[in-house]
Formats: C-alpha cells, structure tokens, sequence
C-alpha cells in the first residue's frame, strides 16, 4: 500500500505530508515536518513527553497514529509561545526553574496550558493528579507544581 | 514490518467487510492506547488497522428511559464529562478513570479495556457489577453479551474473527441503587491493580438489600462475578454481618497469581477488605437516592 496522504491543521497552519500507515503522530512531527519540540520518551503513552493537542483533547502523540491527523487540529509547543513572547507557564517555568534537562518540559507544558483552560486555579493535588502522565526524572516536580501555580495566578489576574 | 493497511470506514457493514474478509492479522483501532503500544513493540504485526471512530453507532453517549448506552469508540474523557452518567454509575466512572492519565483518557474506551483482555482491567469490574452488556455485530448477524462473558482468560476474549463491539448498554437504575469500584495499587496513580472490586447494590424502602452483583478484578485468569458475595448481602440490611459473610466470600472466590505486585496470599486477603470497602461507599451511594 503506499504512503497515506494526509492533510492537518498544525498552530493554525494547514501541513500536508505523507506517511505510512502504522507511522505514530509524534515520528511525523518530528522527522517529517521537523516540528522538534514535541519529544518521543517512552513511545508507549507513559511519559508524556509527547503530549500535543488533538481536535482540544491533550493526547500522547506516540499513541496516536499519523494518519488520523486527516482534518484534525493539532496544537504542539511550537504553537504556544515565541522567544519574543513568552506564555506565562513558559515565563514561570523559567523563573522557578521549573526544568532542568527541559526533555519532559513541552510535554508539560502543553499539559499545564490544557489543564488550566479547564481549571484557573488548580490546587497542588489537582496539579499533580494532572500531570501524572508526565513523568521528570530531574525535579522532583516541586517547582514544576509551583510554576504551574504561578503562572496560574498570573493569568487569572490578565 | 510489512505493509500495515489503513481503513477507516464510516459504516459497521464496511468494517465487518473489512476484519472479516482479512486473511492476515486484523486490529480494530479505536483510542489506540493498547494497539499502538504492541504495535511499536513488536509484540504484533497487524496487516489492518480499521479505525472505528467514523462510525457513528461506536460514537457517544446516549440516554433513553434510564439506559446508558455508550458507543464503544467513545473516550473516557466523553463519559467523565457526562454529569448525568457520571451521577448515574459513579463506580464505572471510578473503574474508567483509573485506564490512565489525562492524555490516556482522552483516547481511551472502556471497550478497549475490556477487549484487551488483561484480567486487571480498572473499568471492567464496575461494568459487571452494573449489569452492563456490549452490542456485537459480526459477519453473522447481531448479537448481544454480558460484560462478564467477554474476557475468557488474559489476551483471549468470545469475540469471533470479524466481530465488533459497537456499544455498552447500563440498564435503568431502581431507586436506592449504588455502585462503587475501588482497587489496590502500590502507587496511587498510573499504576496497575492488585485487586480490584467492583460493588452494585439496591435497597428496598426500608433498607434492605434486594440485589447486588459483585464483581472482582486481578485476582484471577477472569474478571469473577462472585455470586455469594451478592448472596451475602442480598436479604440483609448490608449490617456489619452481612459485609463480613461478603468480604469472606470474595476472598474465597479469589484465585490469584503471584507477581511483582504482590503475592497470592496478600492478594486473597485484600480481595476482601476491597470488597467491604466497595459494599460501603455503594451501600453509602444507595441511601442518598
């Protein structure tokens, strides 16, 4: 069978590419449309390294196969900030040092972000139940949780 | 790996046609969560993927004189955000929400966790408390199956090559009905169960307990609906003495294995404190509608 043509929308933008069938969405972000951000950890839906937005549902995106990108909306870590502007989960996770090796990072980012449009102001044990799904194997996740908070506080005051 | 073929049909006909007219290994595909795991592992080499989600009888909830049906493509993230379900079977909410984290659950189906087969499946026991049964369509028609007739023994299910599992039914609730699903795990997130118990029960106006259906997951090759728990309680006003007999049944009905989560003895012994458990917060639930 040849190579599936699919059509997505990635941060907005239309992408089209060609992928195999059994391709996961994290190997085409990352290799085909070079969108490195997203990271590939465990490959198995533990880690949540790879998490991005699908259709405004937080998924693995190892667990999600490229073809069912088809006329989908996707949201990656490209799509959250610029160097220039700064998310304010990005600006606290910087300022508490809320990373350090920065693998685990845009997962959490991406997973944060999700976590506040339902919820603006988390407590920690929301917070951690949360993001059970991604895994730090650096910071103990104390300044993780912190940053969320904070950024949290920021964006409930605008 | 060879070629994998890509299907993602928007009728059950087609996708019957597909996985039965397949001569190789065909994988139904809906969340993806277990699939996509085995697949990337190499622990199968499917020659077809159907992807289910386009077809409109496996997608979304519907709610029809006090029936739940729940369309076996439907993630749980759908079913948690169902206030009306989730006010209804909050145990089977319990069991669901339990398959994984938040980006687990966005994809993830209840179906999936029963058809994967893995005896310590969280949502499985609660749907057998509940009574639940599956809708099956297959090459030879239309068939319909109890939750519990489904998973026959770890990775092997009653599902005949080509058949679907199109949606879960949960039949109408009494008054004074509650169910409860509660398990043991080493961690208290993202972990696998050592015991599971699932409890469902309806009482009377005056209290007493005029049916339930114990369900008991991980502590054998099969999901147990353990009729002398239900015994046990059935008759009784669900009183210290009734739980006792329960918890002392559902230790008894259990046949574990031992491994890395603990060993068949502590398993048989916490079969029954999960299941006393479970009777409380269900007997708790039961009195409050």
């Amino acid at each position: 069978m040849a190579k599936a043509h699919v059509t997505t929308t990635i941060n907005g933008d239309e992408y089209e590419f060609l992928c195999e069938p059994q391709q996961s969405l994290v190997d085409v972000l990352r290799n085909e449309l070079r969108l490195s951000g997203t990271k590939e950890g465990c490959s198995t839906g533990d880690c949540g390294a790879c998490s991005v937005m699908m259709d405004g549902r937080l998924v693995c995106s190892c667990l999600v196969l490229a073809v069912e990108a088809e006329g989908k909306e996707v949201e990656t870590i490209e799509g959250m900030g610029t160097a220039d502007d700064l998310h304010p989960l990005q600006k606290r996770f910087l300022e508490i040092n809320g990373l350090q090796c920065g693998i685990c990072t845009p997962g959490i980012l991406v997973a944060a972000k999700a976590l506040l449009e339902e919820n603006d102001n988390p407590t920690e044990s929301e917070i951690r139940y949360w993001l059970a799904g991604n895994l730090c194997r650096c910071t103990g996740y104390d300044k993780v949780i912190r940053s969320v908070q904070a950024a949290a506080e920021d964006m409930r005051k605008g | 790996m060879d070629q994998v073929r890509y299907e993602a049909p928007n009728s059950l006909d087609a996708a019957v046609g597909l996985l039965s007219g397949s001569d190789g290994m065909a994988k139904i595909f809906a969340g993806g969560t277990d699939v996509m795991v085995q697949i990337h592992s190499d622990l199968i080499e499917p020659d077809l993927i159907v992807n289910v989600k386009n077809i409109p009888e496996l997608t979304g909830i519907t709610h029809s004189n006090g029936s739940f049906t729940v369309g076996a493509a439907t993630p749980v993230v759908e079913m948690q955000e169902h206030k009306e379900f989730c006010k209804t079977w909050p145990g089977v909410i319990e069991g669901a929400e339990l398959i994984g984290s938040v980006q687990v659950k966005g994809r993830s189906t209840i179906v999936g966790n029963l058809c994967n087969a893995s005896p310590a499946a969280d949502s499985v026991p609660p749907c057998i408390a509940a009574g639940a049964t599956v809708r099956i369509v297959g090459p030879n028609g239309e068939r319909q199956a109890a939750v519990e007739d489904i998973v026959l023994g770890p990775r092997k299910t009653s599902l005949e090559k080509g058949e679907i599992i199109v949606s879960t039914t949960f039949p109408a609730r009494p008054p004074h009905s509650g169910d409860c699903y509660l398990r043991l795990t080493p961690r208290t997130e993202m972990d696998i169960a050592i015991v599971g118990a699932g409890v469902n029960l309806t009482l009377d106006d005056a209290g007493t307990c005029i049916a339930a259906r114990v369900s008991l997951g991980a502590v054998a090759p099969r999901f147990l609906l353990v009729k002398e728990c239900a015994d046990a309680l059935i008759g009784s006003k669900v009183d210290d003495e009734a739980l006792a007999a329960m918890a002392k049944a559902a230790s008894a009905a259990a046949d574990p294995i031992s491994d890395k989560r603990g060993t068949k003895e502590y398993r048989i012994k916490t079969a029954a404190v999960m299941a006393r458990r479970a009777a409380e917060k269900a007997l708790e639930r039961a009195r409050e509608n």
